[in-house]
Formats: structure tokens, C-alpha cells, sequence
């Protein structure tokens, strides 16, 4: 491949594969090939010879796995030792003298490249992999020229004699996006040791021995196997025997763009690998600091929605929600849409209209859509996605430590000791991270996991220990109030790290809080259902262990006590002396892609970028005077806010850039309500979604396929998104947000994101030393980025705490409003799973679906008995919000009295039966805790049917003239 | 805005800082200045009286601004 646009100082010997992984440890020196080498204690002479440029032939030996030495064809000879030790599994000495190539070497392999190529096809000039097979560069690269064996048993024909071969095993293409093809394995076990090694799924082994040794996962065929499709084999396979299925259809890339994933939080880097500017394949980057060359199957396969027929790519408009839509310039559109937020305005006010800035755009779209609202519209009505996810992130965070924003890396999971995952499922919601963190797991480190639901991580292969705190949903911060009550009063602080990095007052405060009987384990087992005992044992674990971690996800935001718990956990990283060092940390995992970047970028309607409060004049006259305008002092409306306004008929016009509040805000009746009573609704996104039914407007989104721009990850990672293909509807987001502002008088002229994103460097200190320059060069770059940090700043508050001295707050239990009753006997928890992505709006317009094809409600067999049913039967899931139905599926994953479903597909409308229940300090909406009942039924609900019935009326688009 | 779900939004702020050290009322009231739009605080104010209302609200609320 040639033409590649990676980032600076990245190319050279680190693009191709060392052999094996870089090792850490004092510098040795030998000599290969007549060269002197020095590298780190512990490196293969592979590795080295690499180093040197020299390359070993090899087959088994990848850089992303443990050496094997299985295939013998990386032999060299050392000075000093007996035969022909492998290069890949011998460790460099002071002193040695290597020679990798002599006549003794090309001959022994040649004759083990001429028995691999004796059972494996010679279709070459037909095969998937031409031009991208390893075993083809080594026959070339040992000089075979010559297979002298006749055909006898084997495992590439269909036929043996007269009859079928019994060693030939077919085509296995029941994955949607890759196919196995046993006829050309190898048998290098590169496939088995990543399933392993990197991804931790142990779905593949090695059936048989000798000759017979055959790859397997074991069952029928690799849909219906323990695998997860992320990959990892696929990369890993020196051969095509697992190939994607688009190389195969399309050829071999011939250049690749290193971008950014656009699905979740983690925020991995691919090489999106093309062939004129069709995508050939995303391969996971290497040197990508977030996943380590890894990838899961959604950002690996599921990009197939960037070309789904469902794409709208015209502009449309229409004056009523019941007219059919009218596709039009974009000119028109434009107007359109500026005329309804003027007329909205002149009529009811600067503030009767808003904006929602999507946490799936880049950093420099959202900071323009906020830009468009506080600028132009004159009105701080700003919010983002993250109200719904991570608001309580944000508030929390910067009132115990002063900012908002996770302390560490993901590479800080290396030196985990003890992992305590708190409301999170990352094995499905992140995981690549969920990978990284069962290979620590699998080196022995502990885990607490604090969930309602057995999750997967509690069942990883080859862990320590593991122990887990079932509680009811809504009960977490009397678990961890209680937590902190067996610290403080078994002793078990961090008493110098308090006195030196915590106010020390506030401590004192906190530790007589903590300490009061009511809060201990015991007296709170009742509330919570985590046995008290298994409670004690969670936090003497987690007070030990030399480095703790707490990684936490939206079971800990979206609760009435959100921000409460957010603070708990401060506390206990505080209490323990967690924090400013690898290996420790309070680690907020982000649901998607740009959720830490669009807080970042001021989407709240009380914080400018750099999460300022408005009412601060300092930070008001740094943005006044960029913007050339006067800013408004007082905070804006929140989505559900927005919501309730719309509903008293004080709100009217609404810009709303890829978000579907329709289906993924809470108490879809409220907001459909809200929706309907604007005038102007203008919907930006990809597809028609869901919120689209209420718009008048419709502006047709870009992919992250189709922009530049950057993605903050939850890592605090400034990743680069680099556009690869032109945006399809013709305009980037970013330029259709230009286009509205200035056909509202707003006069911007930005021809890059570049720009943009030096706007942000001038305006927020944190973001001060960041430029696209510094990303390409560094790869990427983690804020704070400035003077006193210039390349960025992997963990946070190193020396003490962003606000100063760390701050203790008391966290006392207040029940949620929503409680269990005669009526509604069941708590609902909501989260989501592996294949299907948020809303799915993306995923579900990919082949992911054939892992989930519907949402399925779990309930225990204790309640499922009591209501007859069965598994795979219909039922009505209500609460006092609203109904729906939807299959069960039942398992002892969750507790008696708690059900849980994902919120993936439309038609299911889990957030029918969520209700407004909200955070007390931010408004995050209480997904997690809805009190139902669940009865057998015959099928969709009314409403169901009804919403199906309206999606076909408020799709419509007239015939083109 | 309904004046029944700004009070229960008032009522919960209460209910968190009523646990906390310090002049309670006046965190509540910092809380909702901070955080609430003018339109909702003066819906809220204009309201209250009807509202039932955790008396950590009550006593914050000649602390609660209106616009500007």
C-alpha cells in the first residue's frame, strides 16, 4: 500500500510487525548480522533483529501476540548454541552474535516452507488474500522454488480417491462479515492466541493433534460459537483463511487514512483502509493509544449504515408534520430553518429557542452548534446527549476534584490492581476497554463488580478474584456510603494522602458522617440486598490493594442520586489515596464516541467551553471579545427543561444535530408532547430518525467517514477524525451549521476544522496547546494540553487536585420517588449489549442485527413462574409512564424483583415506561430505576401499532417534480 | 414549565443538601441559581405558594433571583 496519511513520526519500522511485543527492562547489547543492536531486557532476538531493520522470515510470530515458537521458519543461528533456536521465544543476551541468514538457514527454511505450501491450495492469483499473504511474501522470502511432495493427505481437496476427502472441512461464511476457510489454515494458532490474548473470549481452540490439528470454536460454526466478532482472528491470520468478506468482494486497499471509531467512548483508532474512496476495511491501528490495536464489531464491521439505502441526502422541508416532506436545495432548507427560529424569536422571545449538540459529532461541530446558540441566536439554551448520560459526571467530579473528566489512561489498566466496576457492563458497552481489562484480570488482578445483573466480566476466563455486590436498583450510594463506613472505621485510609491532598476539615466532617452505625453494612443490607459480610470484603479489597480503580458507567449517572454517587466515588478514591498516579483513578466510562468532547466544548446551558459557568465575567469577556457580541450571564434550559417549555408554549424552535431525543430520552409521551408543540423543529442527522416525525425541517448529516475534526474519548483523549471520502449530502456538519448561522446574519468563514479548533485553543485553557500539528505528530493528545503540560496530560491531578485541595461531601441515601407497589412489583434496569449500538440507528443498519434482532426483556425464573411465563413469550411491560411488549427471555443473570431490557430498537420503545424521575443536581433522567409490572401478551401494544401506523404518515416524501 | 415539577426539582435539591455542613438554605438556593434558567426561577417563585415544599426550600428562597 502506498499514499498513507498517518501521523508524523510514525512511519518507518513500527508500521510493519515486529514479531513480537516490546518488552520494558534495562538496555542490552549484541550484535545481529554484524550490527550492534541495543534494546530492552527481555526482547526476542526477532524483535531485535527488527529493530535493527533486519527481517526474520516468520509465520507465527505477530507483535500483538506472546512468542509461540511454533512454525520453526524465524530460526536463526547463535554464536555459542546449540542448532537453530527460534527467533521469536529466545530472549537477547549481553554479548550474543546473532546471524539470521546462512546457507544452513535458507535451506532448513525452505524445507519448512515446502511442507506448509504441501497442504495448502495454490490459488494464489484468485485467492481473497493475494498480495496481503504472509505466507506467500515467505515462500517468496525463503526462495522456494520447488514443492517436491506428491499430493497425499490433505486438507485442500474436496475429493480423496474415489470418495470425499474426510480431512476436508468446508467454507464456514456464517459470520456476516468475515468467513473461515479451514482449507488454507496453517495451523500458526495466531487466530486461537488473539481470541485469547487480546480479546480474552477463549471462543477458539485447536481440535486434534500432529496433522489432524484443526482450528475450531468448537460448535456448529462461528455465528453460533462464543464468538464476538471483533476481529482480533481475522487480524491476526497470516493467510486468507479468515478474511473479510469486503476484500474478498472488493480487492485488496491500496492506501489507508488512521481515523477515529465513531461508536463509543473508547474512542479506538482504525486504519480505514480503501481503494479509491470505497472502504475496503477498518483495521484497528497499532499505535492507537486507546486500544492498542484492538477493535471490537462495531467499530471493525458495523460502517456498512454510511452506505445504507435509509441515508437521506437531500435537504427537505415541510411546512406541517403531516404534510408529506419536500426535498429541497440547500439554500432553501436553510432559509427555511433561520426564518423559523426568527419568527419564533420575534414572536416569543430570544429564549423561546434552543439548541442540542450531539455528542456522536466532532468537537468542533458541537463547539460551533453552541457557538450558533449563545453567539447568533443569543440565548444560552444549549444541551447535549450527555444530559442524559454523563451530566452527573460533570457535576460531581468538579466538586470533589475541580474538573470534569476521568483521572487516567486506559493504559493505566495495566497496573490495576484492583478493578471495582461500578454500574457498567464493558465487555458490551466498551469492549475494547472490557478486553484490556480482562487481560489484567487474567494476570491476577481483582475485581468488585457493584451491578444489579451478573455481568459478563464476572465470568471472565482465567481470573482472580471476583466479587460481586448484587444490589437493587437505586441503592447505590448506600453501598457505597457503607463501603466508605468499613474504611473509615476499620482504619483501612490512606490517613497521608488525606492530610497532604484533601481539605482536611472536610475529611473530618466526612469521616464522622461515614462512620455513623446507620451507614454500616449491616444496617443498610435490608435497603440494598448486598449481604453485608460480601460488602465488608469488597472494601477491604479495594483498601488493600496497592493500586485501586473504579471504572463506572450509566448505572451510576441516570439515577435520582446520580450526582450523589458520582461524589461517593470521589470520596472513596480520595479515602484510599486513588488518584494521581497509573493504575489508580476515578474512570467515568463514556457512553458514546465525543460525549467527554461535547462537555468540553460548552454544550450545557450553565458552562462555557471548559466547563466555565456563564455568570463568571472573566471567562464571558474572553468570548464576548471573540465573538463580537454580548453573552447572556444566566443559564440556559436543559433538554427536559426545553421539553416542559415547549409543552407551556414558551419554547418554539429547536436545532437539533445528530441526536434522536424521541427514542433516547425518557417518557417518550412528555417529549413527543414537547416536539409537537414547536413551530420549528430542525433535525441534522444520517437518517430520518426517530425525532425526524415531529421536524419540519430536515438537514442530511455527514459520517465520520465524511468530515475532519477531532473526538475527545473518555480518556480525555483529542483524537483526529480525517475525512476519507466526500460527504455525501455535500455539506460536512460542520458547514451545514456554518450555512444556518450565516442565513441567520452570523458571517462565519471557516474553510477547516482547523480553524475551529484554534478558535477553541484561544478561548480554553485547557485546550491552549492543542493544534492539529501536535495530534498528527503525537498520534493523539489527552487535556489539559498547555504551557505547563505540552504534551498533554495522561493522568490528572499528578500533584494535587485541579480545584486545589480535594474536597469531601457528604453522601446520605435519599430513596428515589420511584417505588415498587401492588401495581408495579418489578424495578426495570436498562442497559445495552455488545452488537447493537445506543439507538441502533447506526447498527441497526448493518449486519450486527443478526446477533439482536429485538430487545428481550430479562426477568428472573422466581417472577417469570408467578406470571406463567415462558421463555420467548410476549409481554406487556408497564409502569405509570406508559406500556410496551416485547419478548422475555428468562435467566437468573437478574435478581428476583428486578427485569431488565435493552433500548436498541425502535419498535420495542423502552422509554415509553421510563418516567420523568430526573438527577436532583443535573436533570440526568432516572433510566435505571422504573418500578413495572410485566404480564403475558398477545403482541405490540396500541401504542405500538399506532406509532408504527404514524412512522409510514410522517415519512413520506413527495415525488420529485 | 409546571410549577408542581420545578417544586419537586426544589424539593429534591433540598433533600441532598439538608445532609450537608453549612448554610443549607443558601446552598439550595446557590444550587438552583446556578443551574436554572431565569424563566424557571421566576415561574418557580411566582408558584411556590401553592407548591408543597421541603422547608429547606421555603427558607431558601429569598435567596432564589429572578432575571439579572
Amino acid at each position: 500500500m502506498k499514499d498513507l496519511i498517518i501521523p508524523d513520526g510514525i512511519h518507518g519500522p513500527k508500521l510493519s510487525d515486529m514479531g513480537t511485543p516490546a518488552k520494558s527492562g534495562a538496555p542490552v547489547t549484541l550484535v545481529i548480522d554484524g550490527m550492534d543492536v541495543t534494546v530492552p531486557e527481555g526482547t526476542s532476538v526477532m524483535r531485535a533483529a527488527a529493530e535493527a531493520g533486519i527481517t526474520v522470515p516468520k509465520l507465527c510470530a505477530t507483535d500483538m501476540l506472546e512468542a509461540y515458537g511454533s512454525c520453526r521458519l524465524c530460526m536463526v543461528e547463535i554464536e555459542g548454541m546449540r542448532g537453530t533456536p527460534a527467533s521469536c521465544t529466545t530472549p537477547v543476551r549481553e554479548g550474543m552474535v546473532v546471524k539470521t541468514q546462512t546457507e544452513q538457514l535458507a535451506r532448513l527454511r525452505r524445507g519448512v516452507m515446502e511442507l506448509y505450501i504441501s497442504d495448502h491450495p495454490l490459488d494464489c492469483l484468485t485467492c481473497a488474500a493475494n498480495g496481503d499473504c504472509e505466507l506467500q511474501d515467505m515462500a517468496g522470502a525463503v526462495g522456494l522454488r520447488d514443492v517436491r511432495y506428491t499430493p497425499g493427505d490433505n486438507h485442500v481437496e474436496t475429493r480423496a480417491g474415489d470418495g470425499a476427502n474426510p480431512r476436508y472441512i468446508p467454507r464456514d461464511d456464517s459470520n456476516p462479515y468475515f468467513f473461515y476457510d479451514p482449507s488454507k489454515c496453517i495451523v500458526c494458532m495466531r487466530c486461537v492466541r488473539a481470541c485469547e490474548e487480546v480479546q480474552g473470549t477463549f471462543a477458539l481452540t485447536v481440535e486434534g493433534r500432529g496433522f489432524d490439528a484443526r482450528i475450531s470454536t468448537g460448535t456448529e460454526d462461528f455465528l453460533n460459537s462464543d464468538c464476538v466478532s471483533c476481529g482480533a482472528c481475522v487480524q491476526a491470520c497470516p493467510t486468507a483463511t479468515l478474511q473479510e468478506k469486503t476484500v474478498e468482494e472488493i480487492g485488496t486497499p491500496e492506501r489507508l487514512i488512521v481515523t477515529t471509531c465513531a461508536y463509543c467512548g473508547v474512542g479506538c483508532s482504525f486504519e480505514a483502509q480503501m481503494r479509491g474512496d470505497q472502504l475496503v476495511r477498518m483495521v484497528p491501528w497499532k499505535d492507537g493509544k486507546a486500544n492498542r490495536g484492538h477493535s471490537c464489531v462495531k467499530g471493525r464491521f458495523a460502517w456498512g449504515y454510511a452506505n445504507h439505502s435509509d441515508r437521506i441526502l437531500s435537504p427537505m422541508i415541510r411546512e406541517s408534520i403531516t404534510d408529506p416532506w419536500r426535498e429541497v436545495s440547500w439554500e432553501e432548507a436553510l432559509d427555511f430553518a433561520a426564518e423559523g427560529i426568527k419568527a419564533a424569536q420575534a414572536k416569543h422571545g430570544k429564549d423561546s429557542v434552543g439548541v442540542i449538540t450531539s455528542s456522536r459529532c466532532t468537537n468542533e461541530e458541537t463547539f460551533l452548534v453552541q457557538k450558533l446558540a449563545r453567539a447568533v441566536m443569543g440565548t444560552n439554551n444549549t444541551d447535549t446527549c450527555a444530559r442524559v448520560c454523563h451530566s452527573p459526571t460533570g457535576y460531581g467530579l468538579k466538586q470533589t476534584f475541580g474538573t470534569s473528566a476521568g483521572t487516567q489512561d486506559f493504559d493505566s489498566v495495566e497496573q490495576v490492581d484492583c478493578a471495582v466496576v461500578i454500574g457498567a457492563n464493558p465487555t458490551d458497552g466498551h469492549p475494547v476497554f472490557g478486553s484490556r481489562l480482562r487481560k489484567r484480570l487474567r494476570q491476577g488482578a481483582k475485581l468488585i463488580v457493584i451491578d444489579p445483573r451478573r455481568i459478563d466480566l464476572l465470568e471472565t476466563p482465567h481470573m482472580g478474584e471476583g466479587i460481586h455486590l448484587p444490589l437493587r436498583p437505586g441503592t447505590n450510594v448506600a453501598v457505597l456510603t457503607a463501603l466508605a463506613h468499613v474504611i473509615v472505621t476499620e482504619k483501612l485510609y490512606d490517613e497521608a494522602f488525606i492530610r497532604e491532598r484533601c481539605d482536611w476539615e472536610e475529611w473530618s466532617d466526612y469521616a464522622e458522617f461515614a462512620a455513623d452505625l446507620a451507614h454500616s453494612p449491616e444496617a443498610v443490607e435490608a435497603l440494598t440486598g448486598v449481604p453485608a459480610e460480601t460488602l465488608r470484603q469488597a472494601a477491604r479489597t479495594y483498601a488493600a490493594a496497592p493500586n485501586g480503580a473504579i471504572y463506572y458507567g450509566l448505572g451510576v449517572t441516570e439515577h435520582s442520586q446520580g450526582s450523589t454517587t458520582v461524589i461517593a466515588i470521589a470520596n472513596l478514591a480520595m479515602i484510599t489515596g486513588n488518584i494521581g498516579r497509573p493504575g489508580v483513578g476515578v474512570n467515568p466510562l463514556r457512553g458514546q464516541n465525543n460525549v467527554q468532547g461535547s462537555c468540553d466544548m460548552g454544550s450545557f446551558p450553565h458552562e462555557l467551553p471548559g466547563y466555565r459557568h456563564v455568570s463568571d465575567a472573566a471567562t464571558r469577556a474572553i468570548f464576548e471579545a471573540e465573538w463580537h457580541t454580548t453573552l447572556d450571564p444566566e443559564p440556559g434550559l436543559r433538554i427536559p427543561n426545553m421539553l416542559d417549555a415547549a409543552v407551556a408554549g414558551d419554547f418554539k424552535a429547536i436545532y437539533i444535530q445528530g441526536e434522536d431525543i424521541l427514542q433516547s430520552d425518557p417518557d417518550t409521551h412528555h417529549v413527543a408532547a414537547g416536539l409537537a408543540a414547536m413551530d420549528c423543529v430542525i433535525v441534522h442527522d444520517l437518517f430520518l430518525n426517530e425525532t425526524a416525525r415531529y421536524a419540519h425541517v430536515f438537514l442530511p448529516g455527514s459520517t465520520f467517514l465524511e468530515k475532519d475534526g477531532t473526538f475527545t474519548n473518555a480518556e480525555r483523549r483529542i483524537n483526529r477524525v480525517r475525512r476519507v471520502m466526500a460527504p455525501k449530502a455535500g455539506l460536512a456538519d460542520w458547514e451545514a451549521t456554518q450555512a444556518l448561522a450565516n442565513a441567520l446574519g452570523a458571517g462565519w468563514s471557516y474553510t477547516h476544522p482547523s480553524q475551529i479548533m484554534a478558535e477553541i485553543a484561544r478561548t480554553t485553557p485547557s485546550f491552549a496547546g492543542v493544534t492539529y500539528e501536535l495530534i498528527d505528530h503525537m498520534g493523539s493528545v489527552q487535556w489539559p494540553c498547555n504551557e505547563a503540560h505540552p504534551q498533554g496530560s495522561p493522568v490528572m491531578h499528578e500533584d494535587g487536585f485541579v480545584r486545589g485541595k480535594g474536597r469531601f461531601i457528604r453522601t446520605a441515601y435519599v430513596a428515589t420517588d420511584e417505588r415498587t407497589g401492588p401495581h408495579f412489583p418489578l424495578l426495570l434496569t436498562t442497559g445495552r449489549i455488545l452488537s447493537q449500538y445506543n439507538v441502533g440507528a447506526q447498527t441497526r443498519r448493518t449486519e450486527n442485527s443478526v446477533w439482536h434482532d429485538q430487545d428481550l426483556l430479562e426477568i428472573h425464573p422466581h417472577d417469570a413462574e408467578q406470571r406463567g411465563i415462558n421463555e420467548g413469550d410476549w409481554v406487556r411491560l408497564a409502569s405509570r409512564s406508559g406500556e410496551t411488549s416485547l419478548r422475555a427471555t428468562i435467566t437468573d443473570r437478574v435478581a428476583p424483583g428486578v427485569v431488565y431490557t435493552t433500548f436498541h430498537h425502535p419498535d420495542t420503545q423502552a422509554n415509553v415506561v421510563t418516567t420523568d424521575n430526573s438527577d436532583w443536581a443535573t436533570n440526568c433522567p432516572e433510566y435505571k430505576v422504573t418500578a413495572v409490572q410485566v404480564a403475558l401478551s398477545n403482541g405490540p401494544s396500541d401504542w405500538q401499532e399506532l406509532y408504527e401506523a404514524q412512522t409510514k404518515l410522517t415519512r413520506r416524501v413527495e415525488a420529485a417534480e | 414549565m409546571t410549577p408542581d415539577k420545578l417544586a419537586r426539582m426544589a424539593n429534591q435539591i433540598a433533600r441532598f443538601f439538608e445532609s450537608q455542613p453549612g448554610d443549607q438554605a443558601q446552598a439550595v438556593a446557590d444550587h438552583i441559581n446556578a443551574n436554572w434558567a431565569p424563566a424557571m426561577r421566576e415561574e418557580f417563585i411566582a408558584h411556590h405558594a401553592a407548591q408543597e415544599l421541603h422547608p429547606l426550600v421555603n427558607a431558601a428562597l429569598p435567596a432564589i433571583r429572578g432575571r439579572g
